[in-house]
């Protein structure tokens, strides 16, 4: 029953050109900062390398940038995939079809997640495609390259149960759209003045999307990172969930 | 209030005790019980806002009630959501309907919202559309069609996973006298094997499809009783008479089998009868007197003055209580 809803939100995201154009936005930017990314690194970065033992090769130089960039785009544009989620069930009164028939609402939301969660996957395979390409020529450092990609995976969950909550707070797409960017921003940035305080900062350090992203670009797989953001996409799931059925409480 | 059904040995598809909702300290629905089975179409007859829409969005799940209890072919709802919903097909006053889809699109995601098997899915949907008249717009998307087609898709997917019980809020707004026709058709048709509660502000057409009326006002249930009971009570004891010339008071005393009159005008009355329909003696009276006979008619009482009586009175009750 999840996969149905998933399937149809997945096709629904596709029935709008919405999607589509996100798809090929992020791909013309992706591309051009990687090719821009290649070609420094074969002209600066290589020859001066060359030769020098443990120096970092193109997976730290190429690969670790452009998915630390595209962590940001999807921060951005995360928003816009999925305001319409839920906010526009409420508005155009379909709920009540998902609502009546024989479906829980933990049903709805995973499901809705997971169509929104498999959209991601897709953009991540496209955005994959162009390390992938380096095979041809070189070898990559697989690990840190897969580290990159999960982070960007559990990332994007992330995104899509914190945007899928709001989406459920309200009927206008646009204010979910809005709202979500701020809270993303917010848990973006929200590490930068660490170098100030002690106590404070290490909070703060913790709750930063950015930090835990930042290590599994480093290759690095910690199950604190890995516990973040499982946490944080199921602490919005829940409260997705719970949204929904105060709705049906309070009418 | 008692429940309305108390003959029927069959099962019972709803069953609804004492339920209630307060929206914050606004009570919408006060304390209603009854029961539908099997063969019974139930009309829900109301003003706006006298919590029809409401007691429909509970008995259907969207809602939880404040108080009471709702059992869908004995299953709780609120214990078993999931089984109880599956004996469950609704119509909200809205159709659910997605724009973006096709009808074939729609109905097929609905039916696996209702876990209908992958092999009866083609079969189901078609019966379906064959019934709501949807075959010629198969693969029209649904924000392109008109309202009265929408509400028909609407009607189709509560209908698709042929549930035991068929809910419909004002199923017919929006649709041309032809489509009304052959909607009420189909809720008779559903209504022998289904149990059907169908809300609705048209009067005529509870009297054509329904065997129950409910009237509810002001989140209570003020009247109950089967299509027999009710038409047994609407046979009038009441004849309108209009003369060409004025009616003399004399005259309207001695009309033979006239228990009471009462005036309309200078040459029309309001007879009273209790027993047998004195008609014809008093059309004898009339010529006799050389008045001039120019309408004698039964004046039927009609569900619409049942409505109005009970809903509009009740309204004054509750403004005297509260002042």
């Amino acid at each position: 029953m999840i996969l149905t809803i998933a399937l149809r939100e997945l096709k629904n995201l596709f029935l709008s050109p919405l999607a589509w154009a996100i798809l090929a936005m992020l791909q013309l930017v992706m591309a051009f900062l990687f090719l821009s990314q290649l070609d420094t690194y074969l002209s600066t970065w290589q020859p001066r390398l060359a030769g020098i033992e443990g120096a970092p090769g193109v997976t730290d130089l190429v690969v670790a940038p452009l998915f630390q960039t595209a962590g940001f785009l999807l921060l951005l544009i995360s928003p816009a995939i999925t305001m319409r989620s839920i906010s526009e069930e409420q508005r155009n009164r379909t709920l009540t079809l998902l609502l009546s028939a024989p479906v829980s609402i933990r049903e709805i939301v995973l499901g809705k997640f997971l169509g929104i969660t498999l959209f991601f996957l897709i953009l991540l395979l496209m955005l994959a495609a162009m390390p992938l390409s380096l095979y041809s020529g070189t070898t990559l450092d697989a690990g840190k390259l897969l580290a990159g990609l999960l982070g960007l995976a559990l990332l994007s969950g992330a995104f899509a149960a914190i945007g899928l909550f709001m989406s459920s707070l309200t009927e206008q797409p646009v204010v979910a759209a809005i709202s979500t960017l701020g809270l993303l921003m917010l848990l973006w940035i929200i590490d930068w003045n660490s170098a100030g305080g002690e106590n404070i900062s290490g909070l703060f350090q913790y709750l930063s999307l950015k930090t835990h992203f930042n290590a599994f670009l480093k290759g690095l797989f910690s199950t604190r990172d890995l516990a973040y953001y499982l946490l944080l996409t199921s602490v919005f799931l829940i409260l997705g969930i719970r949204r929904l059925d105060q709705k049906r409480l309070t009418g | 209030m008692e429940p309305i059904i108390k003959h029927m040995e069959s099962k019972i598809l709803i069953s609804v005790e004492q339920l209630s909702r307060y929206y914050g300290h606004q009570l919408a629905v006060d304390h209603i019980d009854f029961t539908l089975s099997p063969g019974e179409v139930l009309g829900f007859l109301g003003p706006n806002g006298a919590g029809k829409s409401t007691t429909m969005q509970m008995i259907t799940g969207n809602l939880a009630p404040s108080e009471g209890r709702i059992q869908i072919n004995g299953i709780d709802i609120l214990d078993q959501p999931r089984l109880a919903k599956a004996n469950i097909g609704y119509l909200p006053e809205q159709p659910p309907v997605y724009r973006d889809l096709t009808v074939d699109e729609y109905l097929d995601y609905c039916a696996r919202l209702h876990r209908v098997s992958a092999a009866q899915r083609g079969q189901a949907i078609n019966r379906a559309k064959r019934r709501c008249g949807l075959l010629a717009v198969s693969r029209r998307l649904i924000g392109n069609l008109s309202k009265g087609y929408r509400q028909r898709v609407g009607i189709a997917q509560a209908i698709l996973h042929n549930p035991a019980v068929v809910i419909l809020d004002e199923p017919t707004v929006g649709l041309d006298p032809n489509q009304i026709r052959e909607i009420r058709e189909l809720v008779r048709e559903l209504g022998e094997t289904h149990g059907i509660i169908l809300s609705t502000h048209i009067l005529p057409e509870v009297q054509a499809t329904c065997t129950h009326v409910q009237i509810i006002n002001e989140g209570r249930l003020v009247f109950s009783q089967s299509m027999q009971e009710l038409e047994k009570q609407l046979v009038s004891h009441v004849l309108v008479l209009e003369t060409r010339e004025p009616l003399t008071d004399e005259v309207l005393e001695k009309l033979p089998g006239v228990d009471r009159s009462e005036r309309l005008g200078p040459s029309r009355a309001k007879l009273h009868f209790s027993e047998k329909n004195p008609a014809g003696a008093v059309a004898a009276s009339i010529a006799e007197h050389g008045l001039g006979l120019v309408e004698l008619a039964l004046d039927r009482q009609t569900l619409e003055q049942v409505f109005v009586e009970l809903t509009c009175r009740d309204e004054h009750l509750t403004t005297e209580d509260a002042a």
